[in-house]
């Protein structure tokens, strides 16, 4: 089932994204055209299916990651899931989510939301935002809270957002605010090995092809090295997203996407790196299309906590199962 | 590009039950006083200890009954690998035995070496070591210069190796011999023997490592004599046989484990309430190792589906001994520091010392980083 998903996801975005839509969109177009295309095929709606969901969702999350989509599918598809499980009407179109930092403050009382959040994803174009707040799911018209221009590294719009008003629907949270912030770090996990993936590729290619002192400089050991290197990130990437996926709704989320983040994070900014020195100066270019990838590596590893911020929680874990608990712990897991 | 694949592996049954069984066992005999945590998986041997194990059945875990075998799955055999490294049990005598030597015979072996050798190695009884490296053959390992020349009856065989670990108490060593020429080409010409390290002109002479300790070995061969029979597989299918078994020897749990007791050390040392500094070195080493065993328990199960994942394997190795390495680098920086206590023996400085010690040979025995690295490169479609 979820290969078929990532295929589907792959294919659409393989053909839909290049260089001119990135840019366009970055310059604050909206890219109309690919959200019909990715609602129509039913994407935003991978949680749906209560066994593959999950596996679903990180299809089309590693697919968006591979072709740097430059659209809210990671908040759109947590922001639905949300709502579904706190039995709210789900709106069409583009969805924002908050809070996505622990310095995000909110209060929910006598109907009233006051909020402010500072990192919101899409929220000037999303139909609704969609918040957690006081142990409640609500849902809040954009047109209704004041937004704050803003964006990551990427381009991508991080806004801050301000509301202070009652929500358009209101439900019990059946989640705690933890649950949200790790879902949303397992997405970025996901997003960073898809663009990992691509960005290997570009990286592997480029060296197969640039000539220099007569050879190919894929050729040269150094090179062949930092790119064994990045094989082998995208590899411990790819089996860390893939353990957080399958433990996401299961007891051990806490420890499987922490590790996620972790892992993830520091191969983000390890496989830019290498990428940027295999490819020289034309991948430091704003013409070519690595920076689209490498510049969502370098935002996508500090959202929704840092490697050393679930690092020190998992160091502190750790120490409350103690040296003789922590591997009965992670064989358990 | 060769994309790397990591499938999902699945424990088969019983595996849970398999762990228990061994944790207990650990517990009894340690208790009993039998053994004591100590070194990484290369270094104290203790044969009294393998033969313990071997009467568990845990030897030779997936050979055929018929061999002494207990034709159990790849993935249980890593259940219990795993949980011996990670108790600091003293598995060194029987592991290049049950690792590689067992299974080379197992595979291209007769009948004769089969039923000869592999019951007592399954039993714990007798032990085996590699002699490939050379003085001037590391790395570069179809240089090795050590000849075999055929004779009436059997070979004879003169030469010398280094760096054979644990030959000292080893009864065999599978030794890779030129017998022929490097034609058609440079890997041609290369023959395995069991060699029988009590046998006439078998010199081992020990080299004791920077740590003081004795666990590698110089073997001179002075004309040595081996019957046919100690030829394992076809003469000249030497460097076939040899890096046909690469992803089960790079990609075990003992490649990204061997310094797992300094890093519970740490978070002993860091007590319930550790500081930032713990807390994240010891965070962070967690992520790491739990997506190591990912890995390597991923290879494990496509293993076991009869698969060769030798790319997959060379990224294990590679990834997990930088993990092994980067453990001491970060636990000295960031362990508090304990009050010194007269005349104890504090075990957090005890395990720190030794694994530094023991860092550089990680990153050497059983593939060198860079030829690692080089073999990614190549999958990469590099080279
Ligand atoms: C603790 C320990 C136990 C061992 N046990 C055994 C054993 O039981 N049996 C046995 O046969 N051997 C054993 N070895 C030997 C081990 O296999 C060799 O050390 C290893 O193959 C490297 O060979 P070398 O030491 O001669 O280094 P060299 O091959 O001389 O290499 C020296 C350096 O040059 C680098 N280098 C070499 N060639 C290249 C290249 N083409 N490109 C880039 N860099 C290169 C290497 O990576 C290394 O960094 C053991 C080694 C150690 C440290």
């Amino acid at each position: 089932m979820s290969d078929l998903v990532f295929d589907t996801a792959d294919r659409l975005f393989r053909d839909a994204v290049d260089k001119d839509l990135l840019d366009r969109t970055e310059a604050g177009a909206f890219p109309e055209a690919l959200w019909q295309a990715v609602e129509e095929t039913g994407l935003v709606e991978a949680f749906a299916d209560p066994d593959t969901g999950v596996a679903d969702a990180a299809a089309v999350l590693r697919a968006a990651g591979r072709h740097a989509v430059p659209l809210p599918i990671a908040e759109t598809l947590l922001a639905r899931r949300l709502l579904q499980r706190a039995g709210l009407d789900i709106p069409a179109g583009p969805l924002a989510l908050a809070p996505t930092d622990v310095n995000d403050r909110s209060a929910f009382a006598g109907g009233r939301l006051m909020g402010t959040f500072y990192s919101v994803g899409w929220a000037s174009r999303a139909t609704a935002i969609v918040a957690l707040a006081d142990g409640h799911v609500l849902v809040v018209d954009p047109a209704r809270a004041r937004i704050e221009p803003g964006r990551n590294l990427a381009g991508e719009p991080r806004e801050i957002v301000t509301i202070d008003g009652p929500p358009l629907a209101a439900a019990r949270a059946p989640i705690m605010p933890e649950t949200l912030r790790r879902e949303g770090a397992w997405s970025r996990s996901l997003l960073m090995l898809g663009a990992m993936e691509t960005t290997l590729e570009v990286a592997a290619t480029y060296a197969n092809d640039r000539v220099q002192f007569g050879r190919p400089i894929g050729k040269q050991q150094s090179i062949q090295h930092q790119l064994a290197l990045m094989a082998e990130e995208v590899a411990a990437s790819a089996v860390a997203a893939r353990l957080a996926t399958e433990r996401l709704d299961g007891d051990e989320a806490f420890l499987a996407v922490a590790c996620a983040k972790i892992r993830c994070g520091e191969a983000a900014g390890k496989a830019a790196e290498y990428a940027h020195q295999v490819m020289g100066a034309i991948g430091f270019t704003h013409e070519h299309t690595l920076h689209h990838l490498t510049r969502r590596l370098w935002s996508w590893r500090d959202e929704y906590g840092r490697e050393s911020d679930w690092s020190i929680e998992l160091g502190q874990r750790v120490a409350l199962v103690g040296a003789n608990g922590l591997w009965p712990w992670l064989t358990r897991a | 590009m060769t994309a790397l694949r990591f499938d999902p592996p699945t424990l088969p049954p019983g595996a849970e039950a398999l762990r228990e069984e061994v944790r207990r066992f650990l517990a009894d005999e340690r208790a009993k006083g039998t053994w004591s945590p100590r070194g990484d998986f290369g270094t104290h041997p203790d044969t009294a200890f393998s033969r313990l194990v071997g009467q568990q059945g845990w030897i030779g875990m997936t050979w055929p009954r018929q061999y002494g075998g207990h034709e159990r799955s790849g993935l249980e055999r890593y259940v219990v690998t795993e949980e011996l490294l990670v108790s600091g049990a003293p598995i060194t005598a029987h592991w290049i035995a049950d690792r590689q030597s067992g299974p080379l015979i197992l595979r291209v072996g007769t009948e004769a070496q089969k039923q000869r050798f592999l019951p007592a190695i399954a039993r714990g009884e007798i032990f085996f070591c590699i002699g490939m490296s050379e003085p001037d053959s590391g790395s570069d390992l179809v240089s090795i210069r050590t000849k075999g020349t055929k004779v009436e009856g059997g070979w004879r065989i003169t030469g010398r190796k280094v760096w054979t670990s644990n030959a000292h108490i080893c009864d065999y060593a599978i030794t890779l011999v030129r017998t022929g020429p490097q034609e058609p080409d440079r890997h041609s010409g290369l023959s395995q023997f069991i060699l029988d390290l009590k046998a006439p002109g078998v010199e081992i002479r020990p080299i004791r490592n920077l740590a003081g300790h004795h666990d590698f070995n110089e073997m001179i061969l002075d004309d040595v004599f081996l019957a046919d029979d100690m030829l394992v597989g076809q003469p000249g299918d030497g460097w076939k046989q040899v890096t046909s078994e690469l992803a089960f020897e790079r990609s075990g749990p003992e490649r990204f484990l061997s310094t797992y007791r300094l890093l519970a050390a740490l978070v002993d040392r860091g007590g319930t309430a550790p500081d930032d500094r713990v807390a994240e070195a010891t965070g962070r080493f967690v992520a790491h190792m739990w997506a190591l065993r990912g890995m390597s328990l991923s290879i494990a199960g496509m293993l076991q589906a009869g698969e060769t994942p030798n790319l997959e394997a060379a990224c294990v190795k590679d990834l997990g001994n930088a993990f092994e390495r980067a453990i001491p680098e970060t636990a000295r920086l960031v362990a508090p520091s304990a009050m010194p206590v007269a005349g104890a023996n504090d075990p957090f400085e005890t395990i720190q010392a030794e694994a530094v010690l023991n860092a550089p040979s990680i990153t050497l025995r059983g593939g060198t980083r860079e030829i690692l690295r080089g073999i990614i490169a190549r999958g990469l479609g590099l080279r």
